[in-house]
């Protein structure tokens, strides 16, 4: 549905003798029909700069995009306006126009495209229905909550049936709760209408909750790519890692355990991660029923992604030398991921 | 009692050049709405990071906006004589003013419109761009309402303001109340003449801020 290949983008600065800035470079990415695809990065790593060059927004300096069929990087004026209709796009803050009320709002882009007003009127209440906006349809956006103008913002996108949606931090102003609402929203709307998402974020979460593939970008390039879930077991770059941790190792994680781990004195605190089908082995009931050892549970997790869950454990294990090592030889074996956090 | 207190009045007069007030400042309010959004557009549109982006032609019309928006209005006046004679063909009379009044609010609130439509979120502009719009219709449909409120606000500071100027169009033989303040009134030492023309000026004014700050606050939904 969406293919980049080798896709830079360079802004020169205005101001004499600074360095042009290098916001995307040497990019390849396909993304298939129907599926959801996030990318996660940190500020300034170019991702809005790489997808508002997915709808034209922005031209690539160099390298090919294609987007349900069409050339995006060659073509302009009224036949990039048509394509821009089967692209649509939502955004961080909104941007609905507040001089109009839900309903004229979501009429906007129809309007655009020229339906007529009938039309318009029928289509304008379905999408109402689809994002859960009744009894709010005469409202002005300064009487709706965030979370109500992004399912405008999201209803508004869908009017003219678009083949691909493009989200920009959709999320990222609204409170947890919200952001989960939304989510299932965007969810249910690729599984219902087999739309294809490109989502940029750089909350872990998001990705985790409705991605199937991810993308991550640092310094203008995607340096790690790969299904949700792989990704979540083996992140690669440290920067992945870093992401990956957001979700298994919430901030205050790393403290409790140095300092339970301070506490015990003796013994090991060992992170177990499973994924997929591995979560659902009985792991530590068979390691104290077959090793002499002691097992603490200090804190678990199972994070569900769309390929499947992602759990991680962190015990405790205490024991004579050669059935610690006998038992760690056996989680070795096993598919689960081990990494030893402390050694008292 | 209105007899005691204004004995010189002729209220006839005094109605009549009312309405000519009126009719200058109408007919100027009515152009220089046009010419200035017109104006303002132009001067947004090419100006940077924006659709149209230009710089030649965003620095001309600048230029031209300033240059007219600092002349004082009674030398402008004067310097468009000629201009005045070769479209209205007097010099006499409320239509002799138009072209001055209009020459002189019309880069002023052109300034005022661009600075609404800078007011614009940006990101608005993006939105309707990446739906596909063409840049008429982010103009009338984009532009012009979101900016709205503000653009009626302006209009009324200008409107204000062209009162004034049609006062000093008055004096060089427009008629109107300034006309009558300054002729009937000051000229001829009779200080109920000039007293009762700055009343009505006073109402016009008035009236005008009331309307304009209702509009505003009725267009206004943010
Ligand atoms: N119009 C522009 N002109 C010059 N430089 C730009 C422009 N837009 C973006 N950049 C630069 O390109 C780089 C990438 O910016 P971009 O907005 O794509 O980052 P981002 O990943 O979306 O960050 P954020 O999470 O903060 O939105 C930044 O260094 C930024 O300063
Ligand atoms: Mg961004």
């Amino acid at each position: 549905m969406i293919s980049l290949s080798n896709v830079s983008k360079i802004y020169k600065s205005k101001l004499k003798g600074s360095q042009p800035v290098k916001a995307v470079q040497n990019i390849d990415l396909d993304v298939d029909k129907g599926e959801i695809f996030g990318i996660i990065g940190y500020s300034g790593a170019g991702k809005s700069t790489l997808i508002r060059m997915l709808n034209g927004l922005e031209a690539p300096t160099d390298g090919s995009i294609s987007v349900a069929g069409r050339e995006m990087s060659k073509i302009r004026g009224s036949e990039l306006r048509k394509a821009r209709q089967e692209i649509s796009m939502i955004f961080q803050h909104f941007n609905l126009l507040w001089s109009r009320t839900v309903r004229e709002n979501i009429a906007f882009p129809l309007e655009i495209a020229g339906v007529s007003r009938e039309q318009r009127l029928n289509r304008v209440d379905e999408l109402i229905k689809l994002v859960g906006l009744e009894g709010r349809e005469d409202a002005y956006p300064s009487q709706l909550s965030g979370g109500q103008k992004q399912r405008v913002g999201i209803a508004r996108a869908l009017a003219n049936n678009p083949k691909v949606l493009l989200c920009d931090e959709a999320t990222s102003a609204l409170d947890p709760q919200t952001t989960d609402s939304i989510l299932d929203l965007l969810q249910d709307i690729n599984e219902r209408l087999g739309l294809t998402i490109v989502l940029i974020t750089h909350e872990m979460h998001v990705i985790r909750k409705i991605c199937h593939r991810v993308a991550v970008m640092e310094g203008g390039q995607v340096v790690e790519l790969g299904k949700v879930l792989d990704v979540f077991k083996h992140p690669e770059k440290p920067i992945t890692k870093r992401f990956v941790q957001q979700i298994t190792e919430p901030e205050e994680t790393k403290d409790t355990i140095s300092h339970l781990a301070a506490e015990f004195g003796q013994g090991m605190v060992i992170q177990l991660s499973f994924a997929g089908d591995d979560a659902e082995k009985p792991v530590i009931t068979h390691l104290i029923r077959h090793f002499d050892v002691e097992v603490n549970i200090l804190q678990g997790k199972i994070s569900p992604t769309q390929n499947g869950s992602y759990g991680t454990l962190f015990i405790h294990m205490l024991g004579d030398e050669a059935e610690v090592s006998r038992a760690m030889a056996y989680l070795n074996e096993s598919k689960i991921g081990i990494e030893v956090i402390e050694n008292a | 009692m209105l007899e005691k207190l204004f004995p010189n009045v002729d209220w006839a007069i005094l109605l009549q050049e009312t309405l000519t007030t009126l009719y200058m400042t109408g007919i100027s309010v009515v152009a220089t709405f046009i010419l200035g959004i017109i104006l303002g557009l132009l001067l947004f549109l090419t100006g940077k990071g924006n659709i149209w982006e230009n710089r030649p032609v965003h620095l001309i019309i600048g230029a031209f906006v300033n240059i007219f928006r600092s002349i004082p209005f009674i030398i402008l006046i004067v310097l468009l004589i000629p201009f005045t004679k070769a479209i209205v063909d007097t010099m006499i009379g409320p239509k002799a003013a138009l072209p001055a009044l209009i020459v002189g609010a019309a880069p002023f609130y052109a300034r005022m419109v661009e600075i609404a439509l800078r007011e614009i979120d940006k990101g608005v502009i993006e939105a309707a761009r990446s739906m596909g719009a063409r840049v008429t219709t982010i103009i009338w449909k984009v532009l012009i309402p979101e900016s709205l409120p503000a653009l009626v606000s302006g209009i009324t500071v200008t409107a204000i303001a062209l009162v004034g100027y049609t006062a000093m169009a008055g004096v060089v033989g427009a008629g109107g109340l300034g006309n009558l303040a300054y002729l009937d009134g000051f000229q001829r030492s009779r200080n109920d003449v000039t007293f009762a023309a700055t009343v009505v000026v006073l109402i016009i004014v008035f009236i005008i801020q009331f309307i304009g700050d209702a509009i505003t606050s009725k267009l206004d939904k943010r």
